[in-house]
């Protein structure tokens, strides 16, 4: 390779780059590519160099030639580092691609079929003073017409896509069960009819399953998430009744129910952390050895700082450690070619796995969608029927689509400009946008309040993919796409 | 890549990417080069696969073909039996082929033409 002499005298500086070690092996995770490297022979002793800051290329290439390295070594390994990204220098630097997307196919529509729950969970989003929904006043219930409308600008709003996806959300969604199953009739009719193949899934709090229903679920083959906290004491702490009651014994008879009988397709349950509730390794064990789900993934409450069931940082730490700890056995199942149940762990490494490198936080507002009571459309679930994330009405044309390129306008990783330089990035892209809202007082902001806690989060993962990655490779292919 | 092994398959993609531009083009008919083991084997030229000319040649062999890009250009708009592919250097863009004085180096030079 021919090297110009202003090419000698340019500085070099390593890219931007995470890097971590893993079953005796150096990776780099570089960004924003998303990319994951393991560095063997003088890549190493370039990092190195590098490390405390830039040097002209000749200067570089002295040094390691003094270490004994040969030259066409050298030159190899700076090329191949250059090549990657992981070197740079002003003259090769190329100009990061930030173009937000202007049209995009609907994927998943989210209905919101009640904004009616018999629950009274202190955290909710839906209802607690941080609630940003303004459901006082709209239908209690979707309609079968707003549903099915819904159903048909998925269809007609998804392109070229051949799968599509419809999630019931509520309020509790079973409380409208009658326009669910009304509605999962339809789409898949619909489906059939244009040549796309429709899935659902719900959400839930489980304690208004019935046997009709569970056999519902399962002849329909509807992924089931239902939301639980863990053990009787943990659960009832925010999982209540209107009457103050816990919920957790008349759920649990109900799950054990559903998992037994719905074997069609997955389900989770989905716990949310609060200050009285953050034992992350009790609540994992409890929900997999004594309920029996296959499948348990864990999120904060979203809540502002002054509400007593906020995590504080010191909390937010301990869970980090728990989380860890559940990734290793994570880990070490993956080594011996097992499941292992924790969703937050999964979710992490098949991003991580296929070098995910965000342009957006969430596929709120792109690829997804939530339709209100009244067929308002929002952001997502948590936006609608909110003045903030309003994407249109079903009953006013559809998708407003002037809003929703505002949207992808603003809230692209290139207008997240906290996040431009933190190497978590891909994966994060500054996080939920109505988590933003509540604690940083703006969608468009990065959460910069969760941020030392991805970044831990993220090199948790790494370490954890990099030693699948050396030690059972073979492992991996199950995060393929399907 | 000797001193670093992609592992994600974001990493095997951003290093195919690495290995297609390190190896520019290089002719079908040079075969595999030891020496350039990054060279990306790829039919260039006007004749794709789906239009005569590019399978085998009058005897059964390749030899004889278009030679991609380097020996094409001239010889498709003066004598190739497939005049749409290039531009009409007589009427419509008679410049087009001003920076490119010899096809065999020069052939980046040449102009996109749009109709």
């Amino acid at each position: 390779m021919s090297v110009g002499m202003e090419t000698q005298t340019q500085p070099y500086r390593l890219g931007e780059y995470h890097s971590f070690s893993a079953a005796g092996s150096e990776f780099l995770y570089l960004v924003p590519s998303g990319s994951i490297f393991a560095v063997e022979g003088i890549a190493k002793l370039v990092i190195e160099l590098l490390g405390s800051g830039e040097m002209p290329r000749e200067a570089l290439v002295a040094k390691l030639l003094e270490l004994g390295c040969s030259r066409e070594e050298v030159e190899n390994t700076i090329q191949e580092l250059t090549e990657v990204d992981a070197l740079q220098c002003d003259l090769q630097k190329k100009e990061p691609l930030a173009v937000p997307v202007q049209e995009f196919p609907l994927q998943r529509i989210v209905l919101n079929t009640t904004n009616q729950c018999n629950l009274a969970c202190t955290y909710c989003y839906e209802y607690s003073e941080d609630k940003i929904a303004q459901s006082a006043g709209k239908e209690k219930f979707m309609s079968r017409e707003i549903a099915e409308a819904s159903v048909e600008m998925l269809i007609k709003e998804s392109a070229h896509r051949p799968n599509l996806h419809v999630t019931f959300f509520g309020g509790e969604t079973l409380l409208n069960f009658t326009v669910m199953r009304s509605t999962v009739e339809y789409a898949k009719r619909r489906g059939e009819e244009e040549g796309k193949r429709v899935e659902f899934s719900l959400t839930t709090n489980g304690t208004l399953l019935t046997e009709e229903i569970v056999d519902f679920l399962s002849e329909h083959r509807i992924g089931v998430t239902v939301s639980m906290d863990g053990d009787k004491e943990l659960n009832d702490r925010q999982r209540v009744f209107h009457d103050g009651k816990g919920s957790y014994d008349v759920l649990v008879p109900k799950v054990k129910q559903l998992l037994k009988r719905h074997r069609t397709n997955s389900i989770g349950a989905r716990v949310t952390l609060t200050a009285g509730v953050s034992d992350v390794r009790r609540i994992y064990r409890h929900l997999t050895q004594d309920v029996g789900f296959q499948a348990v993934g864990f999120a904060p409450a979203t809540a502002s700082p002054q509400r007593l069931y906020h995590i504080g940082g010191q909390k937010m730490d301990s869970i980090l450690d728990q989380f860890a700890e559940l990734a290793a056995e994570y880990r070490d199942y993956a080594l011996q070619n097992r499941q292992h149940g924790f969703t937050n762990a999964s979710d992490t490494l098949k991003e991580l796995h296929t070098g995910i490198s965000k342009a957006y936080a969430c596929g709120a507002g792109l690829g997804m969608l939530g339709v209100g009571t009244e067929g308002n459309v929002g952001l997502c679930h948590r936006f609608v029927d909110s003045p903030i994330g309003k994407m249109g009405s079903i009953k006013e044309g559809g998708i407003n689509k002037t809003a929703r390129r505002e949207f992808l306008n603003t809230h692209h990783i290139g207008a997240r400009y906290d996040c431009h330089t933190c190497w978590a990035r891909p994966v994060c892209a500054g996080g939920c946008y109505h988590e933003a809202y509540i604690n940083q007082g703006n969608t468009s902001a990065a959460n910069l309040h969760h941020c030392d806690w991805i970044r831990g989060w993220n090199d948790v993962c790494l370490k954890v993919y990099g030693e699948i990655a050396i030690r059972n490779p073979e492992f991996l292919n199950r995060f393929a796409e399907n | 890549m000797a001193s670093l092994r992609a592992i994600n398959r974001k990493a095997k993609q951003v290093a195919e990417i690495a290995k297609a531009e390190r190896g520019d083009l290089w002719a079908l008919q040079n075969g595999p080069s030891p020496n350039a083991p990054g060279k990306v084997y790829h039919p260039m030229g006007c004749t794709l696969n789906f239009t005569p000319g590019w399978e085998v040649d009058i005897s059964g062999g390749t030899a004889g073909l278009c030679q991609p890009v380097e020996r094409d250009l001239f010889d498709c708009y003066l004598g190739c039996g497939w005049p749409g592919h290039v531009p009409d250097h007589l009427t419509n863009a008679p410049n087009w082929t001003d920076k490119c004085a010899s096809a065999v180096n020069d052939w980046r030079n040449v102009d996109i033409v749009f109709p």
